[in-house]
């Protein structure tokens, strides 16, 4: 069953509405993430589950009860909080202390599950400091660790990494999947950056404008985005303007202006004669010195125009006959190496034909 | 170096104009004369005819007894106002700060003649030691409200929404968060508030009535003969103790009160 369940919601600021007719089912236990631009209405729908807003449309039920008219103190969800908001006034075991006398609880489980949650963070030797004297890293750690300590129905995590720097960031995420599976409390983590949502999540919802564009596992969000919005918010991705000229079970064959026909993968519901995007990412586009790429099904000659080193990966922009640049990307094996094009080269360009996705307008 | 000697004679000048009128007071508590006018020598003996006058000491009793109901009154009202304007920047609320502060800004004598006529003509009430406590109240609940405020501005929000959501009650947030948060600030209202009723002369000639005196009151009654000694003793205590009060002050609520605002 879901532990959370959001029915129809609408939320609306004067004209505008911050969250659009949204429903969304959490399964208890998931680490799920809402990403999408600043302003998608993510941190809205958040602030709903929370307490802090009521929907004006529609309702939201934990664990099968309506949650509509509940203060959030009176509700089994917690917060990460983007700018952490620890208590100034109180030592780090005062903060992560606080939930638990708030809801009563006796001195000794108080002591001891501190005692816990303390370690389970990496902070018993930090207990008697206070907020001011901790990095950012050890801020979040006990934002964390107040959020967890009384093990709440649902963790909900505001932009959480978004003050670190990137390394620290790194390390983070690798710490906040090892504690969710740990405690095995169900996470809602907000986020704008495409990158953490694939590295931490079981799914992700792509929200966009109020709406939501896409629920799904991260490699199918990132593989089989269902619109331009989602394939162009996640990653980077070739976009060539198509019609569809044949539409089979097996596959489907696009016109691409000024190329010819390619050949992709099948999409259910698409007709011969509608036109769309066909969308292929860089790593999935094979460049290699003329010849090597005709085995291909889709494959073409182009010129490189220009490059860009990324230490790990080189990408190339390439362009084809009729004028269309496509990104590519190779991992660079050699070492000390920035790249094995020169501009100005000719290469042989393909990619499989079961490589990238038809997209509709 | 030359516009740095510029500027010492400048800072010099102020301070000595701002302080060697009261120095003389305080020097003049121990002269061993009756005139003001030339030092004859060290004696305590003004401050110990302090002590031997009644109507002085009744003075001194009221003036405190009411800068402490007023400043305590004053604290509560202007801290709930001080928290109002910070979390209701819109709505009703948008009029508070206007309305609280008028009377800081307003000149005393208007205050004064205001607060008369609506005690006497409106309200039909009989002057006293009630309608100078609700005068006090009115001109010191600015100030505390200003100074909760600007405690309050200088903090993260969220944290008082991290409180609710862990599970503390708005009454437990407010005692928890809240509360100790801006307890220097309260204080530091306080002890302004204090200061001011203490010291308040023009509002409280105009409300006092007949029956109950003030210190400074007493203090203009007894300038009217001539200015005695005794005068000076007391208003060395007085600005003692108002000193004493300020520093206290500016020491809980170094960013209202020192530097800006």
């Amino acid at each position: 069953m879901a532990i959370l369940e959001i029915r129809n919601v609408t939320r609306r600021f004067g004209n505008l509405k911050a969250v659009d007719d949204v429903s969304l089912s959490i399964e208890a236990g998931e680490f799920f993430t809402l990403l999408g631009p600043s302003g998608c209405g993510k941190t809205t729908l958040l602030r709903m589950i929370a307490g802090f807003d009521e929907p004006d449309q529609g309702a939201l039920f934990l664990e099968g009860r309506p949650l509509a008219g509940i203060p959030p103190e009176k509700r089994p969800v917690h917060t990460v909080f983007q700018s952490y908001a620890l208590f100034p006034h109180m030592s780090v075991a005062q903060n992560i202390a606080f939930p638990l006398r708030m809801a009563g609880k006796d001195e000794d489980e108080i002591r001891r599950r501190l005692k816990e949650t303390l370690e389970l963070v990496h902070l018993s030797d930090k207990a008697q400091h206070f907020p001011h004297e901790l990095s950012g890293g050890q801020k979040q750690r006990v934002a964390l660790a107040r959020g967890l300590i009384n093990k709440p129905r649902l963790l909900l995590l505001d932009e959480p990494l978004g003050a670190l720097d990137a390394k620290l960031r790194e390390q983070m995420e690798g710490e906040l999947i090892a504690l969710q599976r740990e405690v095995g409390i169900t996470f809602v983590f907000v986020t704008h950056s495409q990158q953490e949502a694939l590295a931490l999540s079981h799914r992700i919802a792509v929200m966009n404008e109020g709406r939501i564009e896409q629920v799904d596992r991260p490699e199918q969000i990132y593989g089989y985005p269902k619109n331009r919005f989602v394939a162009d918010f996640i990653g980077t991705i070739n976009l060539l303007p198509v019609e569809v000229c044949e539409a089979t079970h097996g596959h489907l064959r696009l016109a691409v202006a000024g190329l010819g026909e390619i050949i992709a993968p099948a999409l259910a519901g698409v007709k011969a004669g509608e036109r769309g995007m066909f969308a292929l990412r860089p790593e999935q586009v094979r460049v290699s010195a003329r010849h090597e790429a005709q085995e291909l099904h889709n494959h073409y000659h182009g010129k490189v125009r220009d490059y860009l080193y990324l230490g790990d990966v080189t990408v190339y922009k390439v362009e084809l006959d009729n004028g269309v640049l496509l990104e590519a990307l190779l991992a660079n094996s050699a070492p000390g190496r920035a790249k094995f094009f020169e501009i100005g080269d000719t290469l042989g360009v393909g990619w499989r034909h079961d490589s990238g996705v038809y997209l509709r307008d | 170096m030359r516009r740095n000697v510029w500027l010492w004679a400048a800072s010099l000048a102020v301070y000595a104009f701002l302080y060697v009128p009261l120095a003389v007071v305080v020097l003049f508590s121990f002269n061993d004369s009756l005139l003001n006018a030339q030092w004859v020598g060290f004696t305590t003996r003004w401050y110990s005819k302090l002590i031997d006058n009644d109507e002085m000491l009744r003075a001194a009793a009221n003036s405190l007894f009411i800068a402490l109901v007023a400043s305590s009154v004053a604290t509560v009202l202007g801290t709930m106002a001080g928290i109002a304007m910070q979390r209701w920047p819109h709505g009703l609320t948008r009029f508070l700060p206007f309305l609280v502060l008028t009377p800081v800004a307003m000149p005393e004598i208007l205050l004064g003649v205001s607060l008369l006529l609506f005690f006497r003509q409106v309200l039909d009430l009989t002057l006293g030691l009630f309608s100078i406590l609700v005068a006090h109240i009115t001109f010191s609940l600015g100030f505390v409200a200003i100074i909760v405020r600007a405690r309050l501005a200088g903090m993260d929000e969220s944290i008082f929404e991290a409180a609710r959501d862990l599970g503390a009650s708005p009454w437990r947030t407010f005692r928890h968060v809240t509360f100790p948060l801006i307890l220097p600030g309260i204080l530091a209202g306080f002890l302004m508030s204090f200061t001011l009723s203490i010291d308040d002369f023009v509002i409280t000639f105009f409300v006092a009535g007949v029956g109950v005196t003030t210190l400074p009151l007493q203090i203009y009654s007894m300038i009217k003969v001539a200015v005695s000694p005794e005068v000076n003793a007391v208003s060395t205590l007085l600005m003692a103790l108002t000193l004493t009060l300020i520093a206290l002050a500016s020491r809980l609520a170094p960013d209202t009160l020192k530097g800006r605002g």
